[in-house]
């Protein structure tokens, strides 16, 4: 009789710790837990590492680095305030630019395209982001910076010389050539969220319309009001991508920390600065002044992030509980 | 409007062309997304042609001045860079996928899904600068274990997503019929529903691996680059990417010519990556 009770005691304390009845399933789930927690946890050592590597200069500078605007490393200053200024400037313009590109594009392939129209054109809106970054700098330096030092430049300050924007010498490298190249790049990701963010959109939403009697125009006018969320989240993720892009940023942007309104201007963006200068960090604080960089970049596309995917979620659930 | 209830008209027509407007805009605009893309792929390839030949895939790179010469170090250091990576970030990305589909309904799960949203976003270079402080400063050189494990990390949330989605396609039911044979569920999960999903899992393995291929900024200061042979994982090692980079900045005509053609050989690369996959995949939709 004890014997048994010990034996159901005994029972309890092995379902406490392996709960499955089977104790395979239970290694199974442990094991396929144990490597999603090294996701988990390798976000948060990624933040760590990176605070600790840049202490010093953050324990030097504080929140002035982020509004100081001198960049001297030879006199051991570091703000980033231009810098900062760059990356956004040169992202934002490069959204204002995208964004009727790609709601037009998204538009044409979720709503206007026949089918086998549809898909060799998204592949090749696909194959667009697929080209690596630095080749898409190569052909800035080589292709792109000459047309518009020849070209756009002139052109620009010829008719509209009168603005502030387009004043300058016509180098080809600066600010102008970084918006243009981060325009093609983040094209494709725009539209592509956008169109699946349309196309989740239920049909009947368009045929109501339409059974009213709404031409295609005005029905797709209804379809973007409902898809309106998404399509903010969509521009968030390219906007994250355009201050992240690297390479063909550097490549072409002429590279000095500058505040000018001209987009003739060379100019500086975090990644370009760390891609750059990196290497050449030859002291503690120089090196930690650029980790402190990266940490600034890896906070700023986080937070962007977050806030662009819970956007594009809320359009899921949107149209799941309708 | 023809059977004569009410006459068309002016802002019934008015409304009609706008829409035909604004239908051609978009068909405008979706041909205007394509030019960059034609003229991308124009120049690599005329401009790289030229010195695509057998020496650029087995001869070494010439001292500056000496013309000619190739690649081949760059092209096996970017096979070994993406293969540790490969070893880091497929077994990441398929177990972590595997758990978000089968276990992962609670609130764990929901919070690793979207830090593999949130970690596709981080830019390559931050991921370099982790690598660097993480593996470079206590190694105390540059190695091409640290640019693995850098584009290890960049591959992970690509195959956990396809993963999961791969893994979720498969129907209920095959799961059900492996519990109902007595079939425990880990070896129903590894032997029936992995194996049915691995054409999808293969894709987003490959996408992963060619995406790595392309990548450049996170190798800048961990792999770095060497202009001599070397395989082995614990020296800096050369990759086709960071050589474009390099001899595009180069003065030497010579060099952005030689760039050009690595280029276009990145592109075969990831080009002959991508025809596996489709080739792989090709047979599941045929039988759907």
């Amino acid at each position: 009789m004890s014997q048994s009770v010990s034996k159901k005691e005994k029972n309890n304390f092995l379902k406490r710790f392996f709960p499955s009845n089977n104790f395979g399933d239970f290694i199974f789930e442990r094991l396929t837990w144990l490597f999603a927690l090294s996701v988990f946890l390798l976000v948060i050592l990624m933040g760590y590492e990176m605070y600790e590597g840049s202490k010093i200069s953050i324990q030097k500078f504080g929140l002035d680095f982020l509004v100081n605007s001198e960049w001297d490393p030879v006199q051991e200053i570091y703000g980033a305030l231009p810098i900062i200024y760059g990356t956004i400037v040169s992202s934002l313009l490069a959204l204002i630019i995208a964004l009727p590109f790609s709601i037009g594009v998204a538009v044409y392939l979720a709503e206007v395209a026949p089918p086998w129209l549809e898909k060799p054109l998204s592949f090749l809106v696909e194959l667009l982001a697929g080209i690596p970054s630095v080749i898409y700098g190569l052909w800035g330096i080589f292709v792109l910076v000459p047309w518009i030092r020849t070209d756009v430049e002139p052109y620009l300050s010829d008719k509209l010389g009168f603005l502030p924007f387009f004043r300058g010498a016509p180098y080809g490298f600066g600010l102008l050539a970084a918006v243009l190249i981060l325009t093609i790049m983040v094209l494709p990701i725009i539209t592509s969220i956008t169109r699946d963010v349309l196309k989740s959109v239920p049909r009947s939403q368009r045929e109501a319309a339409l059974a009213l009697g709404a031409t295609k125009w005005q029905s797709t006018i209804i379809v973007l009001k409902d898809a309106k969320s998404g399509i903010l989240g969509a521009t968030m993720l390219g906007f994250g991508r355009a201050i992240g892009e690297t390479m063909a940023v550097t490549m072409v942007i002429g590279n000095r920390a500058l505040i000018s309104p001209s987009l003739f201007d060379p100019s500086y963006t975090m990644a370009s600065v760390i891609a750059n200068e990196f290497t050449e960090a030859t002291s503690e604080m120089y090196l930690s002044a650029l980790i402190q960089l990266a940490l600034v970049l890896f906070v700023i596309t986080i937070f962007v992030n977050a806030l662009a995917r819970l956007l594009v979620w809320s359009m899921d659930r949107k149209w799941k509980t309708v | 409007m023809e059977n004569g209830m009410m006459k068309p008209d002016f802002f019934f027509y008015r409304k009609k062309i706008t829409s035909f407007i604004m239908m051609s805009l978009t068909f405008i605009a979706a041909l205007a997304a394509i030019i960059p893309l034609v003229l991308i792929f124009y120049y690599t390839i005329s401009k790289g042609i030229t010195y695509l030949n057998l020496d650029f895939f087995v001869a070494m790179p010439k001292p500056v001045g000496e013309s000619g010469g190739g690649m081949a170090n760059a092209i096996v250091g970017t096979l070994i860079l993406i293969g540790i990576g490969g070893a880091i970030g497929i077994p990441v990305g398929i177990m972590t996928g595997t758990y978000l589909s089968e276990f992962g309904k609670n609130k764990f799960g929901y919070v690793v899904r979207f830090l593999t949203d949130v970690l596709s976003g981080i830019p390559s270079i931050v991921v370099g600068v982790v690598a660097y402080t993480m593996i470079v400063v206590p190694m105390k050189h540059f190695s091409a274990l640290a640019g693995g494990i850098a584009l290890g990390i960049l591959m992970i949330p690509t195959i956990t997503r396809t993963t999961e989605e791969m893994i979720k396609l498969v129907p209920q039911t095959l799961r059900e019929a492996g519990l109902a044979l007595g079939i425990p569920k880990w070896k129903t999960t590894l032997s029936i529903v992995l194996k049915s999903a691995w054409k999808g899992i293969a894709t987003g393995v490959l996408l992963g691996l060619s995406r790595a291929a392309g990548e450049t900024a996170p190798l800048l200061f961990t792999a770095l680059g060497n202009r001599f042979w070397s395989t082995s994982i614990g020296q800096p090692i050369a990759s086709l990417t960071v050589y474009i980079y390099d001899y595009a900045k180069s003065p030497f005509e010579d060099w952005n010519q030689q760039a050009w053609t690595a280029a276009l050989v990145l592109i075969l690369l990831i080009s002959l990556l991508s025809l596996l996959f489709r080739v792989i995949t090709r047979s599941k939709y045929k039988t759907n």
